[in-house]
């Protein structure tokens, strides 16, 4: 099979365009953070259109999985990496070269680029020739990698650019100047001045001193000065120059588009492995979940909000993982329990896993069953001023009467903290009627309220609630449980604390 | 080229981070009391006494060397300080000469550096004679090392060879530099090149064909072409006058080292006057390996507590060889605190290669000193006491290795007797445990009285002492601790002098 692309397996499956907006649940969910902080530094690959389209197909998704396990493999990676690195090099000496206004500039740059070319296709085809792949999407670039580098055009280029480079470092010369002349002449191996002088005083040298070398302002451009001595460089070497000349006009279109594309898409998994790596270092788990479009059947442990994950880490802050599980009727897990308890970063959990799910990524948690969905939708209450109460429930109908409408059998709907400014009354007769009409649609759903009646209206809800430490009632565990917690506390002595009993110290203390 | 003066094999490390304990040392034992004396209000003396004192020797043939050196320091002051100015003026002319101009291109280092030689020249001259004129007068190891090494790099020869590059650096012919091509072509790598010298006869050089050639020249009013002519000069002598400007710093920072490590033994000359002054005795301890276990001593007096009064000071005699604990109990003032000072001080001071404020000392080296006193002040409002103690304790129990020495002083006092005793029972023998030598002073009856009980061998009890009147001796005796600590008496004389409240 021809290889087509290491996000998509066959044309058909690629999206219409490359230009598309997040969706409108980006926000709610945190994952426009999510998804900033992954393309962080990799603009130049425009990666975010990639994370907007998500997949309804379980095999697209298992295509991606297998890239992404392959990748999983450090090794390969950092080929991969490595590979990208050159690529971008080379683009940067191209750009360079375009500015350069010195002829003998713009063609030593260009010799540059392709050069890192050469050496990034060569590398990556040796490399990728010694990996174990086991993905349809690695594996048939890789046969297509390989017949491009033993192809003649590729190795009459390496061969040429090697033997110019070549020539090129042996170029060395000295410069004599005195007043306002400067005499240019092959090198003859003078003695190195600065290290005689060294030399000299060898014998007092104590360790670091300052540096005194001045730094030059290094314009890559050179001045007539400059270019008037490269002339006479040139002119003492002029074989080189000539051939060096030749070499360029002919070589202008090197680059291989399909390699080109590769190196854009590949980086959807680099760029989402290198934003989990320091959270793996952290101790937290990621894994491959297990999707069905059919049953609503969902277990998931140790799970974490991603965003919030991201940055608690760099807070040096610990992150709380939480499980929870649908089995059967159940469809709505409504969320409640005290303040500040992680009642929202729960239900942007649930909704961010199965996002990044659909993405064909890696999720957070030690293991995942999770829904393959056809729509998220979303509605997030906002403390609002008491100024414009009737405004504002009014505006969170016509949404969630928009979101019922969407709604199918197969959504996932997650509302938080809505009817928060309404009277009680009001809430409770609302959140009933939503969640009646949500159990009739059949949809998935995580519903964050402060009104414990909505959790039991029906069998296909299952109450959760945020815990709390029940000796210290200002301390939040960030637990979200099926039931309440008991909470145990135990306590310690106050040496023990210290780490100052007698069997703590024997154990501190190396002999 | 190396001073040696404070270590055998290596340079004294003025800017070595202190030790984790330091503040604490600092504190407890009053050290700025000491390093003031010695320093007499010189700055540069005082943080070199701090470092030096704080920064403890582990072996006994690396506290001879000092204690040899400074013998010979004791010997001849007026040497050692004239040593001492030497590397002073030194430092002071060199900053005298200011670059040329504020550009710090290679030209104008390299100018200065030249200058700057030129002076270097003259200093280490002078220096090699003050140790030719007195090397009879040294028997140390330390000192003979350091003339013997001026005399055999500094000959006559070298300061020639000197002179030769100070010549060549004014560049009558021109300056010859070598490059290559770097990135995009443009010119790297330069390097300044001595030329060859020419052949000799003019037959060689009429036959020898020439080397092919191409010569640019400035044309008149090139102001821009002038400036980019001399920035290639400079990076042609940027290497070289780096060079020279870090041979420079070399030779300063020889001179520097040579005051640091003076400055150390002009603090212990500083220190011996103000003592003999005060008509207080001075001894060289015997320092005794870190395993062993060795505490004797004659006439031992606190050293800071000599400069805050003017009474003569009470010394103390102890034989505590083999005791791997030593606990005080007593009165309050019966100069308890002081006693466990004076104790640190001199371990600190042995530690550092100095002489000790005693008649005799010996006591095996320790490979850590660590002191944990009760804190009269509540450092924060979130932490009670006793925690705070607790963890100042943990922080020890974390730095500290065996072979190390630990001054408790009425620690964990901050709850009851029975849980305060507790806590110090498991310290306390679980550091013993773990070869720690320790010092206690404590008003914990409890503790102290189990320990006695227990008749743990290698414990000793001395007592603050008091007479029938009341009257405090400031002299301790061995003794069994007693269950009072006359805060009574203490009572009587605060009240009584005020009456009743």
């Amino acid at each position: 099979m021809t290889f087509h692309s290491i996000l998509f397996e066959s044309a058909e499956r690629r999206p219409p365009s490359d230009a598309f907006a997040p969706p409108d649940f980006f926000v709610d969910l945190n994952l426009d953070q999510i998804v900033a902080a992954i393309t962080a530094g990799k603009e130049e690959y425009n990666l975010a259109p990639f994370f907007h389209w998500s997949l309804h197909d379980a095999d697209a998704v298992l295509y991606r999985h297998e890239v992404m396990r392959d990748l999983e493999d450090a090794d390969l990676l950092n080929h991969i990496k490595s590979f990208a690195g050159a690529l971008r090099s080379m683009r940067e000496t191209l750009k360079q070269a375009e500015k350069r206004y010195y002829r003998r500039q713009k063609e030593a740059l260009f010799l540059d680029a392709v050069d890192a070319y050469c050496g990034a296709i060569d590398l990556l085809a040796r490399n990728l020739g010694l990996a174990d792949l086991r993905s349809r999407g690695l594996l048939s670039f890789r046969d297509y990698l390989t017949d491009y580098a033993a192809s003649d055009r590729f190795t009459s280029l390496l061969a040429e650019t090697k033997k110019l480079k070549a020539d090129l470092s042996t170029v060395k010369y000295t410069l004599q100047i005195k007043g306002g002349a400067i005499t240019v002449r092959k090198y003859a191996s003078e003695i190195d001045y600065a290290a005689d002088v060294e030399e000299t005083f060898r014998k007092f040298q104590q360790g670091a001193v300052k540096d005194y070398k001045a730094k030059f302002i290094e314009s890559p451009q050179m001045n007539h000065v400059e270019a008037a001595v490269m002339d006479r460089v040139a002119a003492l070497h002029l074989d080189i120059f000539v051939k060096i000349s030749a070499y360029c006009q002919r070589n202008v279109a090197y680059l291989d588009e399909t390699i080109g594309a590769f190196d854009r898409e590949i980086q959807f998994y680099v760029a989402y492995l290198d934003y989990l790596a320091p959270l793996r270092r952290a101790g937290l788990s990621f894994c491959y979940p297990a999707l069905s479009s059919r049953s609503k059947a969902l277990r998931v442990h140790d799970a974490f909000d991603l965003a919030l994950a991201h940055k608690l880490l760099a807070e040096r802050a610990t992150v709380v993982c939480n499980d929870f599980y649908l089995s059967g009727a159940e469809r709505i897990l409504v969320v409640s329990g005290p303040n500040q308890g992680g009642k929202t970063t729960f239900a942007r959990m649930f909704g961010q896993l199965h996002y990044l799910a659909s993405l064909g990524c890696l999720v957070p948690g030690v293991s995942a069953q999770l829904f393959l969905f056809d729509r998220i939708l979303t509605h997030f209450g906002r403390e609002e001023t008491i100024d414009n109460l009737r405004g504002k429930l009014q505006d969170d109908l016509v949404r969630i009467y928009e979101i019922l409408d969407q709604a199918t059998a197969q959504s996932i709907i997650i509302v938080n903290e809505i009817f928060n400014s309404t009277t009680l009354q009001d809430a409770i007769f609302l959140g009933t009627k939503i969640i009646e009409r949500i159990t009739e649609i059949g949809a998935l759903c995580v519903c964050v309220t402060f009104i414990d009646e909505l959790s039991l209206l029906n069998d296909h809800i299952v109450s959760a609630v945020s815990t709390i430490v029940p000796e210290r009632p200002a301390e939040r565990t960030y637990r979200i449980v099926r039931k309440p917690a008991d909470g145990l506390a135990y306590a310690m002595s106050i040496a023990e604390k210290y780490g100052l009993t007698r069997r703590q110290i024997r154990e501190r203390i190396k002999s | 080229m190396k001073a040696f003066l404070m270590h055998r094999d290596r340079d004294f490390d003025l800017d070595a981070a202190l030790p984790p304990n330091s503040e604490a040392l600092i504190q407890d034992l009053e050290l700025n009391v000491l390093f003031n004396a010695m320093a007499r209000g010189d700055r540069y003396l005082y943080e070199v006494a701090r470092t030096a004192v704080l920064q403890i020797l582990r072996g006994e043939e690396e506290v001879r060397y000092r204690q040899d050196i400074l013998r010979d320091v004791l010997a001849n002051p007026l040497v050692i300080r004239q040593l001492y100015d030497l590397t002073i003026e030194t430092r002071e002319r060199e900053n005298k000469i200011h670059a040329w101009m504020y550009t710090h291109s290679p030209s104008s280092i390299l100018a200065r550096s030249v200058q700057v030689l030129q002076l270097f020249v003259v200093m280490l001259k002078q220096l090699k004679g003050i140790g030719t004129y007195n090397v009879q007068r040294f028997s140390s190891e330390g000192f003979k090392t350091l003339f013997a090494m001026l005399d055999r790099e500094l000959k006559d020869d070298y300061f020639i060879s000197i002179e030769d590059h100070l010549d060549r650096l004014k560049f009558r012919d021109g300056v010859l530099i070598s490059a290559a091509l770097g990135k995009g072509n443009k010119g790297a790598d330069y390097k300044l090149r001595r030329p060859k010298d020419r052949a000799k006869s003019w037959i060689t050089r009429l036959t020898t064909p020439k080397p092919p050639a191409y010569t640019w020249r400035l044309p008149p009013r090139d102001e821009s072409g002038a400036s980019a002519l001399g920035e290639l000069r400079d990076r042609g002598l940027n290497l070289v006058a780096n060079a020279l400007a870090q041979s420079d710093d070399h030779i300063l920072s020889f001179f520097a080292m040579l005051r640091a490590e003076l400055a150390f033994y002009v603090g212990c000359l500083n220190l011996r006057e103000q003592l003999a002054k005060k008509g207080q005795p001075i001894s060289f301890p015997t320092p005794a390996a870190l395993g062993e276990r060795k505490l004797t001593f004659s006439g031992l007096y606190d050293v800071c507590l000599t400069f805050k009064t003017d009474r003569r000071v009470v010394g103390n005699d102890l034989n505590a060889d083999n005791r791997d604990l030593v606990i005080v109990t007593g009165a309050n003032q019966g100069g308890k605190t002081t006693f466990l000072r004076s104790l640190g001080l001199a371990q600190l001071m042995m530690q550092c290669g100095m002489f000790v404020p005693a008649e005799s000392f010996s006591a095996n080296l320790c490979s850590h000193i660590f002191t944990h006193y009760r804190r009269e002040e509540d450092v924060t409002m979130k932490s009670g006491k006793l925690d705070e103690e607790l963890s100042r304790c943990s922080e020890i129990v974390d730095a500290i290795a065996p072979d190390a020495l630990l001054l408790f002083n009425e620690s964990f006092a901050a709850t009851n007797e029975r849980e305060g005793s507790e806590i110090a029972r498991q310290i306390t023998s679980a550091l013993l445990e773990k070869r720690i030598k320790i010092g206690f002073v404590t008003h914990l009856y409890d503790f102290a009285h189990s320990v006695y009980d227990k008749n743990i061998g290698t414990s000793i009890f001395l007592r603050a002492e008091r007479q029938a009147d009341g009257e405090r001796s400031f002299k301790l005796r061995e003794g069994e601790p007693l269950q009072t600590a006359y805060g009574e008496d203490l009572y009587d004389e605060i009240f009584g002098a005020r009456g009743d409240p």
